[in-house]
């Protein structure tokens, strides 16, 4: 059995005395893509933050396996270890393009500023890298010196995706990345996604309230409803055959175009 | 004059500043908070820079104000005149006389001596605020070395214009540790920033202080394939004749008629005496 890459244990977050999230764990493996699922306000978003270390969790421990295999607590690191990490090891696509692009810089800037970040100090290979990534995401070459205004959204969400893996990370936090698209931009990018998640053996925990996103994408289902981890399983297991009552009801509630 | 505390600041709040400046001295390139105090003229014209001078101005202090290279504009005029006032001290305008210098947006051709201190006015201390405008933000930034975001604005530079078009507030790196704003002088001075005189730098509306010790290492950020450039106007001087002093450009008609004259008016001035006194001498 392969170590996992990123075991969770008993995480909790309260905001006062309303739970966010409480009693959450899971182990996660090296090229799994694992979904969790719930309405609005079920802690989906929540248990990301903590995991991704935007939150700091009341309890409960986060143990990341690095590049050396070496298992760390990421809510006990110091910060510096932290933001290092997320800018080489991990990926943060946010639903919201805005607020995981500069929206001031062109796309090739936003591209390049991972690669710089981590210290690459030539602009042709910055640029080089750049223009590859682009074209992997679908984006023309003749945009590189545009800025993220003049694109549009699916443009947007898929130089945000360029921007997060172009420094090779092996864990990647997606928070609903393809809510606010319409229909066939999101099938682009679902299908983008699930290349490159393949293509470069990519663990991803993706949060998203979209059935049909976890089912194109995920191995594994988390269902959260008000904070608790209800059901857990394969993805076409938990969704062909739910077990508990609000699964049932969220599979149910799907609509039939 | 007896009106006034000696170079208008109370001691306290010199003492207040003093602190300030020893701190920046001892980190070099750190922006140090300080509690700014309102002084007789706007913000933007220099209020930082007067509270640091005032601050370490002796009786004894010879003071020169040069303003984008020049003593005679109003600003570095009615600076001087406010310390001949307040401070009763002697005035200059002769770089190699002066032990207090307070400057915007030069530093002086002539190398400054180690009995020297110049005086900065900065506008905008944070070189990261137009990427980065939360200054939460920036400070952590600042304090855990994340600097990767400077060099966006230079990839934005060369992408949008072929090379680093920064020409003035070019962004340097300080001993290898903080990357700091060298407030908006011309890249051209920006190799004159390993100096052998204390180098201060007062925002006030800002309310910071940062600080170079002499010979303290001074680096241009740049990329490898686009390395830094102190460029100048290719042009001697139209008055000296100076080939390596950092020349204005003067527009003199209508008709697309224009001059290059050094931007140091008393490098130009002290130039134009020697040869004069030379030429003399070759008479007699």
């Amino acid at each position: 059995m392969t170590t996992p890459l990123l075991s969770v244990r008993d995480i909790e977050k309260r905001y006062g005395a309303r739970i966010g999230c409480t009693g959450v764990g899971f182990d996660l493996y090296p090229g799994e893509v694992m979904g969790i699922v719930g309405e609005s306000g079920s802690g989906k978003s929540t248990l990301l933050n903590c995991l991704a270390g935007h939150l700091t969790p009341d309890q409960g421990e986060v143990i990341y396996h690095d590049r050396q295999g070496v298992g760390r607590d990421t809510v006990t690191m110091s910060e510096p270890e932290r933001r290092m990490l997320s800018r080489t090891d991990w990926a943060f696509v946010h639903q919201n393009p805005r607020d995981g692009l500069r929206m001031g810089v062109s796309a090739g800037g936003n591209v390049g500023e991972r690669l710089m970040a981590v210290g690459h100090r030539h602009y042709g290979g910055i640029r080089s890298v750049a223009t590859d990534w682009l074209g992997r995401v679908e984006i023309a070459d003749d945009r590189i010196d545009d800025r993220p205004s003049s694109f549009s959204g699916g443009m947007q969400q898929r130089l945000q995706i360029a921007r997060n893996l172009v420094t090779g990370p092996r864990l990647v936090f997606m928070d609903e990345p393809t809510g606010g698209l319409d229909v066939s931009v999101q099938a682009r990018l679902l299908d983008l996604l699930r290349g490159l998640v393949r293509q470069m053996g990519l663990s991803v925990i993706l949060v998203t309230h979209d059935l049909a996103v976890v089912r194109l994408l995920a191995d594994r289902l988390m269902v959260m409803k008000s904070g608790h981890v209800v059901e857990t399983g394969l993805t076409d297991q938990v969704l062909d055959d739910p077990q508990h009552a609000y699964t049932q009801l969220l599979v149910s509630s799907v609509l039939q175009a | 004059m007896t009106d006034y505390n000696f170079a208008y600041l109370d001691e306290q709040t010199k003492r207040m500043i003093r602190r300030a400046i020893l701190k920046g001295m001892a980190i070099p390139g750190y922006q140090v908070p300080f509690a700014s105090r309102e002084m007789p003229m706007p913000y933007g014209w220099g209020t930082g820079g007067v509270q640091v001078s005032a601050a370490v101005l002796t009786p004894e202090d010879c003071f020169k104000v040069i303003d984008q290279g020049a003593d005679d504009t109003t600003n570095a005029v009615s600076i001087r005149r406010f310390f001949e006032k307040t401070a009763g001290v002697a005035v200059t305008e002769r770089t190699a006389e002066a032990s207090v210098i307070q400057t915007r947006h030069r530093i002086p051709e002539e190398a400054l001596r180690e009995d020297q201190i110049i005086v900065y006015q900065v506008p905008i201390p944070e070189p990261l605020r137009f990427l980065e405008p939360r200054e939460t933000e920036t400070r952590k930034m600042h304090s855990l070395e994340e600097y990767g975001l400077m060099h966006v604005k230079l990839y934005e530079d060369i992408a949008q214009h072929g090379n680093i078009a920064t020409a003035y507030a070019y962004p340097v790196k300080v001993e290898g540790r903080y990357v700091m704003d060298p407030s908006p002088i011309p890249k051209f001075d920006n190799p004159k920033l390993e100096m052998d005189a204390i180098q201060l730098f007062g925002a006030g509306r800002e309310q910071r202080i940062y600080a170079l010790p002499p010979h303290t290492k001074v680096v241009s950020l740049d990329f490898e394939d686009h390395p830094f450039d102190p460029s100048k106007a290719d042009h001697p001087c139209a008055i000296c004749g100076a080939e390596d002093s950092y020349l204005d450009e003067v527009i003199t008609d209508d008709a697309g008629g224009r001059m290059f004259v050094c931007s140091d008016t008393d490098y130009c001035r002290g130039r134009v005496e020697a040869a004069a006194g030379a030429k003399a001498e070759d008479a007699a």
